[in-house]
């Protein structure tokens, strides 16, 4: 199995896009930081898991599709969903439980979605978002619509079997899907590679007779092409393709974690070398699209963004609490 | 004398013979309401496994697979999560996919994609998820894992509707509604009323979800039952009118949401009450019955509410070990006298 990544040139990018790919990064990685600390004082209710060090997957991985396609997350989203175009109000909002939130504060961090906006939901259960992005592809195939669907799940996702059930069906059914396995090393306080059989989980993907490949998640670039072409495939009716993105989880699994089973050296290795805003500053910088100035308005335009959400998600009112056992379904008789 | 084994295929016999005259079978019937909304709504399809040849293993589909290729009956690997999976994600995306599980206790295969993901996210996200799940329930042959009764648990989870038909006119009616409904239906279907015949509806027919159906008018008790025990439910009643007991029998069709209007009418007038389950006992059905028929009906009651059930344990394979467990005609008609009886009553 080769890890594909990009080449020196940004070629095949589009280059109109690429200043905006690196704002996206740097909303998600101030919007996880700023939502931590808003956790650890007390401000989400359950608390939350950040994804900082993982901006490339998520805007890659969405760069790479069309904005009507579909995306479905886990429990650690907020990248997907914000990657996907979620507004940042709405996504802190949810956070906080307040009636502004994206789904009303029905869901939470580990809840978000946004159908309008092809954000088909993150999900609690581990694996269960593959399994809604496999669905959301068949639905694509019965409608003869051409939009494809991407499920994201983790290294420890990986692990269960319904996992594999989804990637069967979809590689039998040639079902215009990506399977996404965001691989961060770690599934809560276990190395994925000490539970993990065979030698990589591109490589037991491959088994099931569909195209497989492990990418640098670090590198947005290389995210950006693979989910393209796998899109492109998906579009034409080739069927599925599988992608293990490399990446790694700055923080611990949730908000507050003491880290015992990692090294600092582990972490500050990952933060120098492959931090993925670092090395896309690089390269565009490289390539005489970025310079600090431009980095600083963009940096600072993020941060007002988030500002701005933390205001809104503050001040929005809670939900109304006689609504709290509206739309169950039409199945549902109300009352207790 | 005859064993166990020989009464058994005797009143399996029986039961069939007793409706040969009728014109349509409990999976016809099926099929044809599949057929009729399929034709009707392009978006319908069918999955699971087994369909497209064998049309399923109780001849739910027969013919469809013919009739629609393969796009529209799609046979699935043995795979219950992705069945669900699959089923829910399409219905997300605005179809109206039918999944067929084979048995409700291969359901357990699928818990997460039915109680996690189809049951919420309406709720959760504001998304309709229009999925019909159907299996074969109830108790008959087959041992401890292909006889559960998964009613309570499917009833319990908000965001699912729960029916379990008892004629073949129920069962059209209601695939009809709920392949048009807008969330997801728990579609039970009773082994032993595989092939039990009766009429059924025209193509515009439906029967309304929640709704609860009177299957035979009487004054002095009140039988609640659906699926298969409407069936014990009839037959003691009939055998009661020989002397002289005139009991109401009400077939819920729907578990959930329970029709408890129709109960309640029918309990004012009767003031007795004797709820038929042949699921476990703790914690099912009848329990739920009970409850609400106490809530809403309690000064009209003139006895304690009866339960016939299930004993609380796994289905034994033996013919013997099952009749000792399960609930008989002679249960419901001891039970019903034991209602009509004035006075204070032996707890069962
Ligand atoms: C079915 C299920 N089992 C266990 C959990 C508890 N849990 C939540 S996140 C997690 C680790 C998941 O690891 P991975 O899939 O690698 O994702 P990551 O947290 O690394 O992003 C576990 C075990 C769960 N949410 N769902």
């Amino acid at each position: 199995m080769t890890i594909a990544t990009s080449g020196p040139d940004l070629d095949g990018t589009p280059q109109a896009e690429l200043l905006d790919w690196l704002s996206d990064m740097l909303l998600i990685r101030r919007f996880e930081e700023v939502a931590d600390e808003l956790t650890l004082r007390g401000k989400v209710p359950g608390g939350m898991h950040a994804a900082i060090g993982q901006e490339a997957v998520a805007v890659g991985a969405v760069r790479g599709l069309r904005s009507d396609d579909i995306v479905s997350g886990t429990h650690r989203s907020h990248h997907h969903a914000l990657a996907k175009g979620l507004p940042v109000g709405g996504v802190l909002a949810e956070l906080f439980g307040k009636a502004t939130g994206v789904v009303g504060g029905r869901g939470g961090s580990m809840h978000l979605a946004d159908f309008e906006r092809g954000m088909w939901g993150s999900n609690g259960i581990v694996g269960a978002g593959l399994g809604i992005a496999m669905g959301a592809a068949l639905g694509q195939v019965v409608k003869g619509s051409d939009q494809v669907a991407l499920g994201f799940f983790g290294d420890g996702g990986a692990n269960t079997g319904r996992v594999w059930e989804f990637v069967n069906l979809a590689a039998v059914w040639k079902l215009p899907l990506i399977a996404v396995c965001e691989n961060n090393v770690y599934a809560v306080e276990t190395m994925s590679s000490q539970v993990t059989g065979g030698e990589s989980v591109a490589a037991r993907a491959a088994g099931f007779g569909l195209p497989s490949h492990q990418i640098d998640g670090q590198d947005v670039v290389a995210v950006y092409h693979a989910v393209r072409e796998a899109a492109e495939r998906g579009r034409s009716g080739g069927g599925p393709t599988f992608l293990e993105l490399l990446t790694y989880r700055y923080r611990g699994h949730n908000s507050g974690e003491v880290i015992r089973y990692r090294t600092e050296d582990e972490v500050t290795r990952w933060r120098t070398s492959k931090d993925p805003i670092e090395r896309f500053c690089a390269r565009l910088t490289e390539q005489g699209l970025l310079d600090p100035d431009e980095l600083d308005r963009r940096t600072s335009a993020a941060h007002a963004q988030v500002d701005d959400a933390v205001r809104f998600a503050e001040e929005s009112p809670w939900p109304d609490p006689s609504t709290a056992a509206e739309n169950v379904s039409a199945w549902t008789r109300s009352g207790r | 004398m005859a064993g166990p084994l020989h009464r058994r295929r005797e009143r399996l016999r029986v039961d069939q013979e007793r409706t040969m005259s009728a014109d349509v079978s409990y999976s016809t019937a099926f099929q044809q309401g599949v057929r009729e909304e399929m034709q009707r709504d392009k978006t319908v399809f069918v999955l699971g496994t087994d369909l497209f040849d064998r049309g399923g293993h109780f001849a739910q589909v027969k013919g469809l697979g013919d009739q629609f290729g393969r796009t529209r009956v799609r046979d699935s690997p043995i795979s219950e999560a992705a069945m669900v999976a699959a089923g829910v994600g399409a219905a997300l995306a605005g179809t109206r996919p039918l999944v067929d599980l084979n048995f409700m206790d291969f359901a357990y295969g699928a818990m997460d994609e039915i109680a996690n993901q189809a049951a919420k996210l309406r709720y959760m996200w504001g998304s309709p998820v229009p999925l019909v799940i159907r299996a074969t329930s109830g108790v008959a042959q087959g041992g401890a894992q292909h006889n559960n009764s998964l009613e309570p648990w499917f009833s319990g989870l908000p965001g699912l509707s729960v029916v379990s038909p008892y004629r073949p006119y129920d069962v059209k009616g209601l695939i009809k509604s709920a392949l048009r409904g807008s969330d997801p239906v728990i579609f039970m279907m009773h082994k032993k009323l595989t092939g039990a015949r009766g009429p059924v509806g025209d193509d515009t027919e439906l029967v309304d979800i929640g709704s609860a159906h009177v299957a035979r008018r009487g004054t002095d008790v009140t039988v609640v039952s659906y699926s298969y025990g409407v069936r014990l439910a009839t037959q003691a009643a009939e055998a009661l009118a020989q002397d002289g007991v005139s009991a109401e029998v009400i077939d819920l069709r729907t578990l959930y949401p329970l029709d408890t209007a129709t109960i309640v009418e029918s309990v004012r007038r009767t003031g007795r009450v004797v709820v038929v389950d042949e699921a476990p006992r703790y914690g099912g059905m009848a329990a739920e019955i009970v409850t609400s028929i106490t809530e809403s009906a309690f000064w009209y009651l003139d006895q304690p509410v009866h339960r016939v059930t299930g004993a609380h344990t796994p289905i034994p394979h033996s013919p013997a070990l099952l009749d000792a467990i399960l609930p008989t005609e002679a249960d419901v008609v001891r039970a019903v006298r034991q209602v009509l009886a004035d006075g204070p009553q032996e707890a069962r």
